[in-house]
């Protein structure tokens, strides 16, 4: 019994009651935030060492249902998606107290506690050890959520917020009912590397239950034609595109969605279903189509909103390519997107902030008068492409080279057009803000530190892990060997003949 | 002490009841303070008497020592004994919530609301306590006329919708006193112990299904079972707030736990009764749609209210239909926790119409400001009634699912889910206008006005017992629930 776990998910939820007890101190209440992200970072790292030492840190507390309960476990791949999110929220903390109070947001109180929550909810779904724990924090991820897409009242916002309502509201219950299948079918089984559902019931039964869970995690994950919500959502600040829309909510869609493959159903059972042929082909129409429709949007962050659609979809397909490299490129790509997406979203509020510009044409120029946002933002947009010596060169690498592991070549193909794709629809962009001719003349006026300084962060940071992918946190390790692990339980599932 | 519980349970609210009236006409604090401890007091009884029950087994009393089949029978079981319970402590809170002076009335009519208000409270005590099919009829016969008073209480409209209610709950209770009447004829008993043994010898006859018959449609009707609940939104709306809240959170549920007690553990499993629940779950599925869809096209939040209940009474008798285990639970455990958010729920919406006179959901806008307390504690228990965990309401849904699941009853499934959904939509729109929609241009910004303590406590702790109870649900379905099941089905 170890309660780490337990503290990383409390610690925000008790700051965001003293967030909303804060209301009329602005100053005490970023405090607030920031002692919360720093607590939260150090529980989180002080776990790496026993989890990358082949331990697991766990603990359960009350019984929810019979035979399961309030099951929190860092195991590897957990830790990986809890290190990115614990990690961005400082930066995006930094950024998000310069951006609220440079653009004069009201509601400031409502934002931060509701931010708060949403990392909270993070923390459990990367903790949670088995499906019910998952969905508890799920849903309160989908809850916390709802206030910081709305945030602005207006028309808009609100249509976008019941958008995004009905998506994930409505694929939880898909995902519930998923969940209560399983428990009827392998009662109180906690996630378990390789799956524990092979020989359960049927194959058609299983099937169906795949799908229905397949849909409750795939609305977040953005898969198409379960993505519109995203685009919509991107009329909330953009710090909550920036964390939760580029790192914690649809990469716990992604992240449910390996957890409900490879820890619940297992890949041979997928592969005896054909449901990973099925999965891999939405998978790859979704990267493509997705980058097509990038490539149409004159608005940045709406531009953006579909490189993520994209881009998400390539942990699908590792998920569902099922190798040790696709599903090692899979987790790890949800770190490198997560660091290469946030400075996307981190330059597009630093130029709306500074500017109030978002339509690309606009941008015309701008490179001379913010060279740290748009360099910056250079670095990033080259890491999505999969350029060598960037961190997403080093997941599209493990992905490609997964692809050819499972013999399936043609998803290889897949990578490198969407690779080109990343090229013809951020370069514009980049080239737009260097090379275009103003208006007026520019002259160097960037915007304050407190917007700088996260996005140089993490670009910084993208450049670094695409040369020493284990530099720091060890993530390339972590998803090494969570994939390893994963792998060695899909062959003990299978050489057990898939009794329990 | 603990042999005369059952009958403490009963006597003590029925003496208060006439006491209070008399008392407040001297004093109208004193009335409200009795009345309080008194409640308190039942609570206390039937607590004990529960976790009595729980170690030991089943308490009897025999009313005036006239020994069963000839006399009346009290009986605590863990079934009775947790609606009871269930009643008294939300009796409790409600009374608080009602303070002692009811609608700003004079003391004589508080005075008049609090002893009406005990012996609504006797009533379905009564109902639930006792082992005898007739004096089941005789509280339900109490509890309703306390409730046609209570009910009238709120303005003209209220007393229309009350009169209409009082004509439909008379057909309902004679419908179940015929029915009674037949199985008195066929077996020549009325404890309900008794009539269970001697039932299966006459279950193939015409007149044993008819009275299953008779009595089914008799409590449909109390419990506002779908196409048999059109009393229930006019009475539920018009009517004061307090009163609204407790009886929206348990009478319609001691209608649907007679049906219960009735069809579980006095007719034989087969024949009629199987029948007659198989018809109930295909009713109750129509049920839980439609109410949830009326509860859509509502602009009045009472109403909406009134028409979820509608809904989710299909979701209690949709587990009794499908009769598993699971089921089961899911059912009994909704009856407690729709109990507790209904009656969260009403008492908040009565209480932002008691302090500031809105109750349409368009004029609701700025109401999270206004009364940030209030509406906090309506959108926990609103999250609660649509199912979301980790809240009572997710827990209930959730044995309702895996009961539907196991049965392959995948129509059930479907009702369920696509209610959740519509739950969604009904009760976003409520929050889209507390907290998102701000006051008209123009207007100046409403002061803060929180309830007052006694107002605004009871609703807290419902609240805090919605996200509580459905932490520890494993606690009460295990240690109660599973208890109360029939006996081929308990552990």
């Amino acid at each position: 019994m170890s309660h780490y776990p337990l503290l990383a998910v409390l610690v925000s939820l008790l700051a965001a009651g003293a967030i909303l007890l804060s209301d009329r101190r602005p100053n005490v209440r970023e405090a607030w935030t920031f002692v919360a992200a720093a607590v939260k970072f150090l529980l989180v790292v002080s776990m790496l060492p026993t989890v990358l030492a082949g331990g697991v840190i766990e603990a359960t507390y009350a019984e929810l249902l019979p035979g399961w309960s309030l099951h929190l476990r860092a195991d590897l791949f957990g830790l990986i998606f809890a290190l990115l999110a614990a990690g961005l929220w400082i930066l995006t903390s930094i950024y998000s107290v310069g951006y609220m109070r440079a653009g004069h947001y009201t509601h400031q109180t409502g934002y931060f506690a509701s931010f708060a929550v949403c990392l909270s909810a993070t923390m459990g779904i990367a903790f949670a050890g088995n499906l019910i724990t998952f969905f508890l924090f799920y849903e309160m991820l989908t809850l916390a959520t709802y206030p910081l897409v709305v945030h602005d009242r207006t028309e808009e916002a609100v249509a976008a917020g019941r958008k995004y309502l009905a998506y994930t509201l409505g694929a939880g219950q898909l995902l519930l009912l998923a969940i209560v299948a399983i428990a009827v079918l392998a009662p109180g089984a906690a996630f378990q590397p390789g799956g524990f559902l092979m020989g359960k019931a049927p194959l058609g039964v299983l099937g169906l239950v795949f799908v229905l869970g397949l849909i409750g995690v795939g609305a977040k994950a953005a898969i198409m034609p379960l993505h519109s919500w995203l685009p919509a959502a991107m009329v909330a600040p953009t710090p909550v595109s920036a964390l939760l829309h580029a790192v914690a909510v649809v990469k716990a869609g992604t992240f449910g969605c390996l957890r409900l493959v490879h820890y619940v159903f297992g890949v041979d059972l997928l592969r005896a279903m054909g449901a990973d042929t099925v999965l891999a082909v939405a998978a790859a129409l979704t990267i493509l189509l997705a980058s097509v429709r990038a490539l149409g949007e004159q608005n940045l962050k709406r531009r953006l909103a579909y490189s993520t659609v994209s881009q998400l979809s390539y942990i699908v397909l590792g998920a569902a390519l099922g190798s040790t490299a696709a599903v090692a490129g899979a987790m790890f790509h949800i770190v490198a997107h997560g660091f290469m997406k946030i400075t996307l979203f981190f330059c597009a509020g630093a130029i709306y902030v500074k500017t109030h510009k978002l339509e690309i044409p606009d941008l015309a120029g701008l490179g001379r008068q913010m060279p740290i946002t748009f360099g910056a933002f250079t670095l990033g947009a080259l890491g999505l492409a999969g350029t060598p010596l960037f961190v997403g060169f080093i997941s599209k690498w493990n992905l490609g080279m997964g692809a050819l592991q499972s013999g399936q070549a043609v998803f290889l193909a897949v990578f490198v057009a969407s690779g080109i794709l990343n090229f013809a629809y951020f370069f514009p962009i980049v080239y737009t803000a260097f090379f275009g001719r103003p208006g007026q003349a520019m002259r160097f006026d960037e915007v304050g530190a407190a917007l700088w300084a996260p996005l140089a962060a993490t670009a910084v940071v993208s450049l670094i892990l695409g040369i020493y992918p284990n530099a720091g946190l060890q993530f390339y390790h972590l998803a090494w060997s969570a994939a390893e692990s994963v792998m060695a339980g899909a062959g003990q599932a299978l050489a057990g003949g898939g009794t329990p | 002490m603990t042999a005369h519980l059952p009958v403490l349970i009963v006597v003590l609210p029925l003496a208060a009841a006439v006491i209070v009236p008399l008392i407040s006409l001297a004093s109208a604090k004193a009335a409200f303070a009795v009345a309080c401890l008194t409640l308190a007091a039942a609570a206390v009884a039937s607590c004990k008497a529960l976790s009595h029950v729980l170690a030991h087994g089943a308490l009897r009393y025999e009313l005036g020592g006239w020994a069963p089949p000839w006399g009346i029978e009290y009986v605590v079981d863990p079934l009775s004994g947790g609606v009871a319970a269930l009643i008294a402590l939300i009796a409790v809170c409600v009374v608080v919530y009602a303070g002692p002076q009811v609608n700003g009335g004079s003391s004589a009519r508080g005075g008049m609301f609090h002893g009406l208000f005990l012996l609504l409270v006797t009533g379905l005590l009564g109902i639930v306590l006792t082992g005898d099919m007739f004096n089941l009829y005789v509280f339900l016969e109490i509890s309703s006329l306390a409730a046609y008073a209570l009910l009238a209480s709120g303005g003209i409209r209220g007393t229309v919708a009350t009169f209409r209610y009082l004509i439909v709950g008379t057909i309902a209770a004679t419908f179940y006193l015929l029915g009674t009447g037949y199985l008195y004829a066929l077996t020549g008993t009325l404890n309900m112990a008794d009539m269970a043994v001697r039932l299966t010898a006459v279950m193939d006859t015409r007149a044993y299904g008819v009275a299953v018959v008779l009595i089914v449609i008799g409590l449909a009707i109390k419990a506002a079972l779908f196409p048999l609940h059109g009393w229930l939104p006019d009475a539920y709306t018009y009517a004061p707030a307090p009163v609204t809240g407790f009886i929206a959170a348990v009478m319609a549920k001691v209608s649907a736990y007679a049906l219960f007690r009735v069809l579980y553990f006095v007719t034989p499993a087969e024949g009629a009764s199987a029948q007659a629940l198989m018809l109930l779950g295909w009713v109750s599925v129509i049920a839980v749609l439609a109410g949830s869809i009326l509860a859509m096209a509502q602009q009045d939040i009472r109403r909406m209210l009134a028409y979820s209940s509608v809904g989710q009474m299909g979701y209690i008798v949709l587990g009794f239909a499908l009769g598993t285990p699971a089921a089961l639970i899911g059912s009994l455990l909704h009856l407690f926790g729709h109990a507790v958010m209904k009656g969260c729920l009403f008492l908040a919406v009565g209480g932002i119409r008691w302090r500031t006179g809105i109750y349409r959901i368009s004029d609701y806008a700025g109401m999270g400001r206004r009364m940030p307390l209030t509406m906090a504690a309506f959108v926990v228990a609103a999250l609660a009634m649509i199912g979301l965990p980790p809240t009572l309401g997710f827990f209930s849904k959730w044995y309702l699912l895996s009961g539907a699941v196991e049965a392959g009853a995948w129509l059930f499934v479907i009702a369920l889910v696509l209610s959740s959904l519509l739950g969604i939509v009904y009760f976003f729109r409520v929050f889209e206008f507390a907290y998102l929609k701000a006051p008209e241009a123009g207007q100046p910004t409403p002061p803060r006005q929180e309830l007052p303590l006694h107002m605004l406590a009871p609703i807290l702790v419902l609240t805090a017992a919605v996200l509580v109870f459905g932490l520890l649900n494993q606690q009460v379905v295990g240690g109660i629930i599973r208890h109360a099941l029939p006996g081929a089905l308990a552990p």
